[in-house]
């Protein structure tokens, strides 16, 4: 790879030294022009990423689009079977659809309750207030807290007798459900600990709204304009751009969702009635339970196409009402 | 509020905006409260004796504290050495990620050389892709090469750059006048001493940023652990914490002992370096319009 590289710089050179005596007066010391020389300095600096990139990322990908049509399992050979892995999945593998759902449903709700919660914080954190480095720092606190110890907290708190939130769900005469141990109320219960984490995504849009000119709102004042007008017809328009970034971010992410499930039931079993079944915890078993590779590999590339023809109806519609600045709006 | 018997001054904007300002300031002490109580709780309990967790109505300040919970939760596996792993595996990928990133970032920022834009778009769509998707493929990399088992998995991505970060530093480097690079050209600098004398220097806040989310990013990471590492020995405290689910279930007071102390370096890593978290985050919006 490194060697393609820098032919690809010496032709770039020769052509040079045909074009101009100019460029080669300026760096005759060293013998290259000065170029040539930011053009092998280029990729020898981002070398890194480029192995990284083709190691890691374009050559997996190409790899699981091919195992998706095997029935490779890492110890014997594999075999070419065609689309069957892809059949398997819609029409015999019922936890496919379970999970397919279950992840669906968590997307569902997850990304514009998070979306409009970081909105509605960052809109009260705007605000001129004594204090307000601290609220800041505080909401965002529980952002950087993640990993199993954060899974294990939420397990005592939505411990049905005896957990803090059906606790305080009982001083206002509310019987709590069983949260974790109720498929009804499981994908809830997530999504709940989801929201504890909100204030990590607050802060884009704290950023965004604090560049908006304060002349902006004193116009709109003068005008007459109540708080929602303000909101409605200078923020929104003026943070679209990351909501838009946010939407699309988060869609993918939402798809991943798999530790919380893993370590919050017995050990990815997918909790009561399969309601913590998600993707990619049925992907994980196939692939690292049962060594399914050419399975998992298929579901993989299944996902892979369901999150970027998301993102690309996202960017689709975000045309319609992302607002740029500078730009012609429509 | 707005009684046809109160006085004019009730009708005033400053008035009107008071009261606006502390129906927030309320809505926001209300939030912090909900955002600190479970916070609260952890380690409430990981204070309290077994009788008194069980006990209806919970108690929310312990009645006595044992804080020896603490020190017979860490003796119930090897948690030292699991600590110690973890700062290795912390510290090492996080020198890589800074070095590497800011290599890579200097590139797309300074160095003008062909395909540079193109590349930087392929940077950024990387980050587009979910990575379960490669994580079989991956998977199956490592093992052939052997890797299974080893902390390799785990470092070597670390010195192979990462889209985020390589997009947070180039935003920052963008901002560093080209002249600074031209003089230091003409003084016969090659690119290399240019990254090193000026541009580590001069970033250092965005870099510190990029070590403080590395870190942090290794410290939490359970799932390049849970596929590379078995033995025992290996563990790191995320991958050591999950396994000790299964042997003190039910045992809160230790399991909550166990979470607030593998949590604690990473919330005071955020008080003490607040700042760089909340600029990352806000680095990252630099695209805007």
């Amino acid at each position: 790879m490194k060697s393609s590289e820098s032919t690809l710089v010496h032709t770039e050179t020769g052509s040079k030294v045909i074009r101009g005596s100019k460029t080669i007066e300026t760096a005759r010391t060293k013998g290259l022009s000065r170029k040539a020389k930011d053009n092998l300095a280029g990729y020898l600096f981002i070398s890194p990423w480029l192995i990284g990139f083709l190691g890691l990322t374009l050559g997996p990908l190409l790899f699981s689009l091919a195992a998706s049509f095997t029935d490779y399992n890492i110890t014997s050979k594999m075999n070419f079977i065609g689309l069957d892995n892809y059949k398997r999945m819609f029409t015999m593998d019922d936890l496919f659809r379970t999970s397919l759902f279950n992840t669906v449903y968590y997307v569902i709700f997850s990304v514009p309750l998070t979306t409009a919660g970081a909105i509605v914080l960052a809109v009260l954190l705007n605000q001129k207030i004594k204090g307000m480095k601290f609220f800041r720092t505080i909401y965002y606190l529980p952002a950087v807290l993640s990993g199993v110890a954060v899974y294990f907290l939420w397990m005592q708190l939505l411990s049905p007798s005896t957990g803090l939130v059906n606790t305080m769900l009982g001083w206002f005469g509310i019987e709590g459900p069983a949260w974790l141990f109720d498929p009804e109320w499981t994908k809830p219960a997530l999504l709940m600990m989801k929201m504890w984490s909100v204030g990590g995504g607050m802060l884009l849009y704290l950023a965004i709204m604090q560049g908006v000119s304060p002349q902006m709102y004193e116009a709109a004042d003068i005008e007459g304009a109540s708080p929602w007008q303000k909101f409605y017809y200078i923020t929104l328009p003026m943070i679209s751009p990351i909501i838009f970034f946010d939407v699309i971010t988060s869609t993918i992410g939402a798809f991943q969702i798999f530790q919380e499930a893993y370590v919050m039931t017995e050990n990815g079993s997918g909790g009561p009635g399969n309601s913590l079944l998600f993707y990619n915890l049925h992907m994980w078993n196939n692939a690292f339970e049962v060594f399914d590779m050419g399975y998992a590999s298929a579901m993989a590339w299944l996902l892979f196409i369901i999150v970027m023809v998301l993102t690309a109806v996202n960017m689709k519609l975000g045309k319609r009402w992302v607002h740029y600045e500078g730009g012609d709006g429509k | 509020m707005r009684s046809t018997t109160a006085p004019k001054f009730h009708e005033t904007k400053k008035f009107k905006e008071n009261v606006r300002l502390t129906i927030v300031t309320l809505l926001l002490i209300a939030g912090s409260t909900l955002i600190l109580l479970p916070l609260w709780w952890m380690i409430s309990t990981s204070l309290k004796s077994p009788a008194e967790i069980a006990q209806y109505p919970p108690t929310f300040i312990p009645k006595e504290f044992n804080f020896s919970n603490y020190i017979e939760a860490w003796q119930t596996a090897p948690f030292t050495r699991w600590a110690l792993n973890t700062l290795f595996l912390a510290v090492v990928g996080t020198i890589g990620s800074v070095l590497v990133n800011s290599l890579v970032a200097y590139a797309f920022a300074k160095i003008k050389f062909k395909g540079r834009n193109t590349i930087f778009v392929l940077v950024l769509s990387t980050m587009l892709i979910p990575g379960f998707v490669t994580m079989v493929p991956q998977y199956i990399l490592f093992s052939k090469l052997g890797w299974i088992d080893t902390y390799l998995p785990l470092l070597v991505p670390a010195f192979l750059g990462s889209a985020f970060f390589i997009f947070l530093l180039r935003q920052f480097m963008m901002g560093i006048p080209n002249e600074l690079i031209e003089a230091a050209v003409l003084d016969g600098a090659g690119h290399l001493q240019i990254w090193w004398n000026i541009m580590i220097p001069l970033t250092k806040p965005a870099l510190i940023t990029v070590a403080i989310f590395s870190f942090n990013g290794a410290w939490n990471d359970l799932l390049g652990p849970l596929l590379y590492i078995n033995d025992e020995s290996k563990y790191t405290l995320q991958i050591g914490l999950q396994t000790c689910k299964g042997t003190v279930q039910t045992q809160w007071h230790y399991l909550m002992a166990m979470s607030v102390t593998v949590l604690l370096p990473v919330i005071l890593l955020f008080f003490f370096f607040q700042r760089y978290f909340i600029e990352g985050s806000n680095l990252s919006s630099g695209t805007k319009g």
